[in-house]
């Protein structure tokens, strides 16, 4: 039977998916195909730029950016007559080369999915479908035919280390929640994810529930737990709304709640919704938060493998990390650890964002290269500008520039390097990225999301924050530099909790790789990447001008002036450096000064 | 119990497992700046200036909240751990309005005291300060939360101590305060004005309302008494300038009540000196007005007319009602003034109301 | 109280009658947070919805003057269901057949038609009570104030006996005293049948220990109390009377009765801080010092003597109440030669045996919780440890008796009084202390919006609550805090003096006037 497999993720549903399904289906019925085509609605496959996607099985037919219109040539040529529509197909960037296969296309090409696998290849709200692929083998061989013990054990030999953070080694971390003696004890899974730009958790709920679940459902058997919390931001409905249909389904047959596959196991799944706060994607703010208190973090120790949720023993790790678990039962730990480098085992789901091609989300080996996961995965920079630095880790992690390119993503590379792998955001930056504004967003994210408990983070964050803004205000002194390096310092070594700790990342890195950008804005008065307001000026370069008008008829601050066909000129006074006039300008003439450049306007 | 040794600035201290690094070494005498600690309060490990280098240990850890552990080796007052402790007071001082001369807290304020301590003369960090309007809403307490460092003692106190949680944390990054629910004032909430977070504030965020401008704290003669409102009998402090009781504070030695106290222990004083009080002995004209007597001929006349009445209609024709609200050794007196001097058991008082 | 404030919050099952604690005793009423906060189980019966019931895992709220049918048909299930501790009954008790016996028909189908609690949770109580490893009851007013107030009290101590919840630390017998000497007064004697350390005046040689000691004659005849001194003054044979720091007049039940009463005497002494109502209708007024302006001892609620210390001088001319009687002793004719108070508790402490071992500087510090018999005594925790002051711990076979005025189609609706949290007694303190009074200026009186309803009252209209022997005008307030046909205001406010409503009727025993019910109509003003 064919299948037409439509991406219902958040994404896709955004940019049209369900119109698009409705009309599939109104169509296969008028023509008579319903009883042959079955139209199956998956999560998402990743790639949600070129959304909605559609493919066609067999075959593996990838049609991208379908609209409604789009749907009777579907019908008509590829599944009544298998002929594939051209225009429907994604062209491969830079070659512009039409690709019809899914598994062709290089975005995917490069990538090993282990956790992602399922990802629009299943129907998420479909548990027979999850159980058609091995769903649930993972957890019925632990349950049946190997102790608790055994459990951990495999982990600990996979490898597997937390996807989350800070990479701690899970097995050990279930170990430790399964020696801590307790009659009652917690499974928490962290669907909190909140770094800017990253959503391969959402991606995993969304798509593959069932995995997340069997996952936490090792866990809970392996350290003795008969009881587990999702916390799922509130901001991820369609996850939400995904995860308590797999629960209930799930409930339904037997993977839930007593007596588990007839193995006496118990173990029941509850949703906890947050409200929104960055900070509570920290384990101990994430537990306190379910607690009902307002999500702060609290000292460790006591870690949560001790004393988590109303003080019982619990083990928290992320949706991840738990989808990583059912594939290693299955396939063995020694399997697992075979992918991956040394001390980084498996694979990682990176979301791909800034100033690159193929934005989405790319799961690969780890110890793979930045280079080939921002060039082969992402297909490069954005309208062939240069690279400058890629922030990964999200506002925790660090900006690394293209030196370091070469840098195995793993783990301990990456906090060698002053970032960290986070939970796999990955912001690509180009020429026109000044770092020291990145450096300014992340501290206003930080400071801004800072739960205000502890001195450093809440007003160390402040005043670092002010002084970034202060430098890209041209306002800034060379002593600013070391004010920013040792109230960073200061906040890293004092800070309370992982986020306030790792807040200063940013300028850390920034100032380790890009200390020439922050000495430029001081000493020149220059932003070199022309970013940062304060510090540039627009000016319409006279011999290049042919007073065309357009920009002047654009510039909403009546900034431009000249008559038709003579050069035009920007009044410094009114302009509000909104950049509207350089889209405009076919010819090219109108510049970003900064620095020295701007005494040119001056005279 | 057994016990653990470590080093601290290289003091051998054994102290029983489970205590804290910062306990360790004020049982060796060094002292540990904190903001946020209390021993009777939960530990949050919230402020951080109490932080110190431990040997092997990542990050300078919060010594309230680390446990000595046996061969640790801590330094409190090494090069790194003073620097942050300045950064950390720098950072509070960039955003406290710097009014101790007003302050009534002056004297006794841990802020002020560490910055004198460290010698942080100025905050480093220029930028913004809070300018929130001062919450006057009440006639007992007044929050200045442009002077609220955020330590969360006030919270925990009426949490911990009043089981209440009528304020808690609010908001996030700079702009996190302490609020009632939907950030009423205090007035407005469900607060019942017990002043336990006002014996808890380490600065001038929360001060007795009555008492400001009374006198400062180095003014005030402090007397340890009881309170004179229900039986519970909690440890108050009257603190007295001039001859006036001008408030009442708690003490953490309160023996039935530790620093907690009600709205009336606490703040139900100023009946002392009310202008009503009566002054002279007073006399019954026979127009029914009262008026003013020396001791000598009150006394007197009292004498001859209970003398009167015990002679004419003998002693059980008089009673006593004694006082709930007297000292026993008034009352003991009153007893034997009715028994041994009227002739009467008929002495009663109000236990039954 | 048998046991200490601090046990509370180590008890396992706390069953808090009749005590609206976190208003009147606010600090205490933490330890009770505190044990709830480490899983003990709260029990609160109250008519009323306090803050301390919505605290509880259970709140009773039984009808006004039913605690006797409750608390004895708890006994009813404790014997019923064999939960009763037999070794305790038999080696530290006595008359436990009779109590078996009275209680015999008391099952909590019977007490639930009494009490509208449902005879399920009066079962669950009970088996919470007597099966948790340290429970204790807590009571005041809301026991006591009853003809049956006595009886009240004794069904409590027949339940801790049944169990042996009495006698170990965090249980017992708790009543929370509500002033701060009231129980130093009545260990001082200021009772109408003993002397210091509750030695009755009828016993002969208690008698002549004290006639020795102050070389008079005693009378054998216990005295009157002050209930009792009121009718006596109001039909004559009592002819002067000397008041101190009281103000019946606003505290005492039926107001006018009172005021007729004071007014017949021939001569009357108040002696008082403030010129109060009663002081008004003196014929001398002495003024005395404040708390703050002397040096002496109070007895808290759990018998603990604490220093009380003089901070300021008394204004103008004002005095220790000691040495006003001093003066006044000295002027009928009987030295009283005290150098200070210390002086005086060293006389305390020869006659009355549990202050043996008090003097002031053992008090420095915490202070001696009594008994405390000798001067190497460390004073007493709990009480009847090993054995009951009597011996063996006496059972008392009770029963259940209405209110002496009940709702009928007159007077439909039942008051009860008691305190707020702002405020204290008669108000003299309170309300001229400046936060309080400003924070809590007035007086209202509680409607449940049922009633409300029914006599078209909206919340903060003027109604005049009537009674048979008085009425006033308050201010509603229309709350689910009280139950239907229950309304409740505080006795704080001479503007709305609700014992100008209450009655009179005493428990036989105790002398205790019902100031927790009587009967009365409820009108709006205008």
């Amino acid at each position: 039977m064919r299948r037409v497999l439509i991406c219902a993720g958040t994404g896709c549903v955004a940019s049209g998916s369900r119109k698009v399904t409705a009309r599939l289906k109104e169509e296969l019925d008028r023509q008579g195909l319903a009883e042959q085509i079955k139209v199956v609605n998956t999560g998402c496959h990743g790639f949600c730029e070129q959304g909605p996607i559609v493919i066609v099985e067999p075959g593996d037919i990838f049609y991208c950016q379908v609209q409604e219109k789009d749907v009777p040539d579907i019908v008509a040529k590829t599944l009544a007559n298998g002929e594939v529509v051209d225009r429907l197909l994604f062209k491969e960037p830079g070659s512009g080369q039409a690709v019809t296969r899914y598994h062709d296309i290089h975005f995917y090409a490069k990538q090993q999915r282990l956790v992602l696998k399922n990802c629009g290849h299943i129907d998420p709200e479909n548990l027979d479908e999850y159980l058609a692929v091995e769903g649930y083998e993972g957890l019925k061989r632990a349950l049946t035919t190997m102790t608790r013990e055994q459990v951990i054990e495999e982990v600990k030999l996979s490898g597997l280390r937390g996807r989350g953070g800070a990479g701690f080694p899970t097995g050990v971390k279930w170990e430790f929640a399964y020696n801590s003696p307790g009659d009652k004890k917690y499974v928490v899974c962290n669907a909190d994810e909140g770094d800017p730009g990253a959503f391969m958790d959402r991606s995993i709920l969304e798509g593959d529930p069932h995995a997340v679940i069997e996952g936490m459902l090792i866990c809970g058997y392996a350290i003795g737990a008969d009881e587990g919390y999702i916390y799922v931001r509130a901001e991820y409905p369609l996850a939400t709304h995904r995860l308590r249909v797999a629960i209930a389904q799930a409930t339904d047959r037997g993977y839930l709640g007593e007596n588990i596959l007839g193995t006496g196991f118990n173990f029941k799944l509850k949703i906890k919704e947050g409200a929104g706060a960055f900070v509570c994607g920290e384990e101990t703010a994430l537990l306190t938060s379910i607690e009902g208190n307002r999500g702060m973090p609290r000292v460790r120790p006591p870690f949560p493998a001790v004393k988590g949720i109303w003080e019982k023993p619990t083990n928290i790790n992320n949706v991840e990390t738990f989808a990583n678990v059912p594939v290693i039962l299955r396939k063995g730990g020694s399997w697992y650890a075979s992918i991956g480098t040394e001390r980084s085992k498996g694979t990682k789901v990176f979301a791909l964002t800034g100033k690159i091609i193929n934005t989405g989300l790319a799961e690969v080996p780890m110890g793979i290269t930045m280079r080939e996961i921002i060039f082969d995965i992402g297909g490069g920079i954005q309208k062939g500008k240069e690279f400058k630095a890629v922030q990964i880790g999200g506002p925790s992690g660090g900006c690394l520039p293209k030196e370091l390119l070469d840098l195995p993503v793993d783990y301990d590379s990456l906090t060698q390097a002053g970032a960290m792998m986070g939970s796999g955001g990955l912001v690509v930056m180009d020429e026109t990225t000044c770092m020291v504004d990145v450096a300014r967003f992340f501290l206003n994210f930080t400071q801004k999301e800072s739960c205000g408990k502890c001195t450093p983070c809440r007003e160390g964050t402040k005043r670092m924050l002010e002084i970034l803004t202060r430098i890209t205000e041209g306002k800034g002194e060379m002593t600013d530099i070391e004010r920013l390096e040792r109230l960073a310092k200061v906040v890293k070594n004092t800070a309370l909790c992982g986020l306030g700790q790792t807040a200063p990342n940013p300028i850390l890195t920034t100032l380790r790789y890009f200390r020439d950008e922050y000495e430029a804005h001081i000493n020149e008065a220059s932003c070199p990447a022309r970013v940062c307001k304060e510090l540039i000026t627009y000016w319409i370069h006279q011999e290049k001008c042919n007073g065309c008008t357009r920009c002047a008829r654009s510039c909403a601050s009546s900034a431009i002036a000249g008559a038709a066909k003579q050069p035009h000129s920007i009044d410094p006074a009114k302009c509000s450096k909104c950049g509207v006039c350089i889209e405009k300008c076919r010819q090219g003439a109108i510049v970003k000064l900064t620095g020295k450049e701007r005494q040119l306007v001056k005279h | 119990m057994s016990t653990v040794t470590l080093t601290i600035d290289g003091i051998k201290v054994t102290v029983p497992e489970g205590t804290t690094v910062l306990e360790a070494a004020r049982q060796a005498g060094i002292a540990i700046p904190t903001l946020c600690h209390d021993p009777e309060l939960s530990a949050p490990g919230a402020c951080r200036l109490c932080v110190v280098e431990i040997q092997n240990m990542r990050n300078l850890p919060a010594s309230c909240v680390t446990t000595a552990a046996e061969g640790m080796v801590v330094s409190t007052c090494s090069e790194t751990v003073v620097e942050a402790r300045r950064t950390i007071l720098e950072l509070l001082l960039a955003n406290h309005p710097e009014d101790c001369l007003t302050c009534a807290k002056s004297g006794e304020c841990a802020l002020q005291d560490y910055a004198y301590q460290y010698g942080v003369r100025k905050a480093g960090f220029a930028g913004e300060r809070h300018d929130y309007p001062l919450d006057e809403s009440n006639p007992f307490i007044v929050r200045d939360l442009n002077k609220c460092i955020l330590c969360g003692k006030c919270v925990r106190a009426c949490d911990e101590i009043q089981g209440r949680t009528v304020i808690n944390f609010a908001f996030r990054g700079f702009a996190t305060k302490v609020a009632t629910p939907m950030d009423l004032p205090l007035g407005e909430s469900d607060c019942v004005f017990c002043g336990s977070c006002i014996s808890v504030c380490p600065v001038g965020a929360l001060t007795p309302k009555q008492m400001l401008g009374t006198g400062r704290v180095w003014e005030m003669r402090k007397v340890r008494t009881i309170c004179p409102y229900c039986g519970t009998g909690c440890t108050i402090e009257l603190n007295v300038k001039d001859g006036k009781v001008v408030g009442i504070t708690s003490t953490p030695e309160g023996t039935v009540n530790g620093r907690a106290l009600c709205v009336k222990g606490r703040f139900g004083y100023n009946f002392i000196h009310h202008p009503d009080r009566l002054t002279a002995p007073l006399i019954k004209q026979p127009d029914g007005s009262f008026r003013e007597a020396d001791w000598d001929e009150a006394i007197a006349l009292v004498a001859e007319k209970f003398g009167a009445i015990k002679t004419a209609h003998g002693s059980d024709a008089l009673a006593v009602m004694a006082s709930a609200r007297c000292t026993n050794e008034d009352n003991f007196l009153a007893n034997k003034l009715a028994r041994a001097v009227f002739g009467t058991n008929n002495i009663d008082h109000c236990a039954r109301l | 109280m048998t046991n200490s404030v601090k046990e509370i919050a180590g008890a396992d099952f706390i069953l808090a009658i009749g005590t609206n604690t976190t208003e009147t005793h606010p600090v205490l009423s933490l330890q009770i947070r505190q044990a709830v906060k480490k899983g003990a189980t709260l029990v609160v019966a109250d008519p009323r919805r306090t803050e301390l019931a919505v605290l509880a895992e259970t709140h009773i709220q039984q009808r006004p003057g039913s605690d006797l049918a409750l608390l004895n048909a708890m006994a009813h299930v404790i014997i019923a269901e064999d939960l009763w501790n037999r070794e305790f009954v038999q080696s530290r008790t006595e008359g436990f057949e009779e109590v078996k016996a009275a209680v015999a028909n008391c099952t909590p189908e019977w007490a639930a038609e009494i009490t509208g609690v449902p005879a399920e949770t009066i079962r669950q109580v009970a088996r919470g009570y007597a099966t948790s490893p340290r429970s204790t009851i807590l009571y005041t007013m809301g026991i006591t104030q009853h003809i049956c107030g006595t009886d009240n009290v004794l069904a409590i101590a027949n339940l801790a006996l049944l169990t042996g919840q009495i006698g170990r630390e965090s249980t017992g017998v708790n009543p929370l005293r509500g002033q701060n000497n009231v129980q130093g007064a009545c260990d001082m004697g200021a009772l109408p049948n003993v002397y210091p350390g509750y030695q009755p005046v009828a016993d002969g040689a208690v008698r002549e220990k004290f006639e020795r000691a102050w070389g008079v004659p005693l009378s054998p005849n216990p005295g009157l109390t002050v209930g009792e001194m009121m009718d006596a003054a109001h039909h004559g044979s009592l002819k002067g009377m000397y008041i101190i720091g009281e103000n019946p007049v606003l505290s005492d039940p039926h107001q006018q009765h009172v005021r007729e009463a004071l007014e017949h005497l021939e001569f009357l002494v108040v002696q008082d801080i403030f010129l109060t109502e009663t002081a008004q209708l003196a014929d001398v007024v002495l003024p005395a010092a404040s708390f703050a302006e002397k040096d002496g001892t109070f007895a808290n609620t759990e018998r603990r003597v604490q220093r009380v210390r003089k901070a300021v001088e008394s204004p103008g001319l004002a005095l220790p109440d000691w040495q006003i009687f001093a003066r006044v002793a000295n002027a009928m004719g009987y030295p009283f030669n005290y150098s200070g108070p210390e002086a005086i508790m060293a006389e305390i402490a020869a006659l009355t045996p549990q202050y043996g071992g008090i003097t002031y500087p053992r008090l420095e510090g915490d202070g001696l919780q009594w008994p405390c018999p000798s001067h190497d005594h460390p004073g007493t925790r709990f009480l009847h440890g090993e054995k009951f002051t009597r011996g063996l711990g006496k059972f008392h076979a009770v029963s259940h008796i209405p209110p002496a005025e009940v709702p009928d189609t007159e007077y439909p609706l039942m008051l009860s009084t008691g305190r707020r949290l702002m405020h204290y007694h008669t108000g003299t303190m309170t309300r001229r202390a400046r936060g309080l009074a400003e924070f809590y200026p007035s007086e209202h009186l509680e409607v449940h919006p049922e009633d409300a309803l029914r006599y078209g009252i909206k919340d903060g209209d003027l109604v005049r609550v009537t009674s048979r022997r008085g009425q006033i005008e308050i201010q509603a307030r229309v709350t689910e805090m009280v139950q239907p046909g229950l309304v409740f205001t505080s006795f704080h406010f001479w503007e709305a003096a609700i014992n100008a409503l209450t009655n009179t009727a005493r428990d036989p025993k105790a002398k205790i006037p019902e100031l927790k019910v009587c009967a009365v109509k409820l009108e709006r003003v205008g």
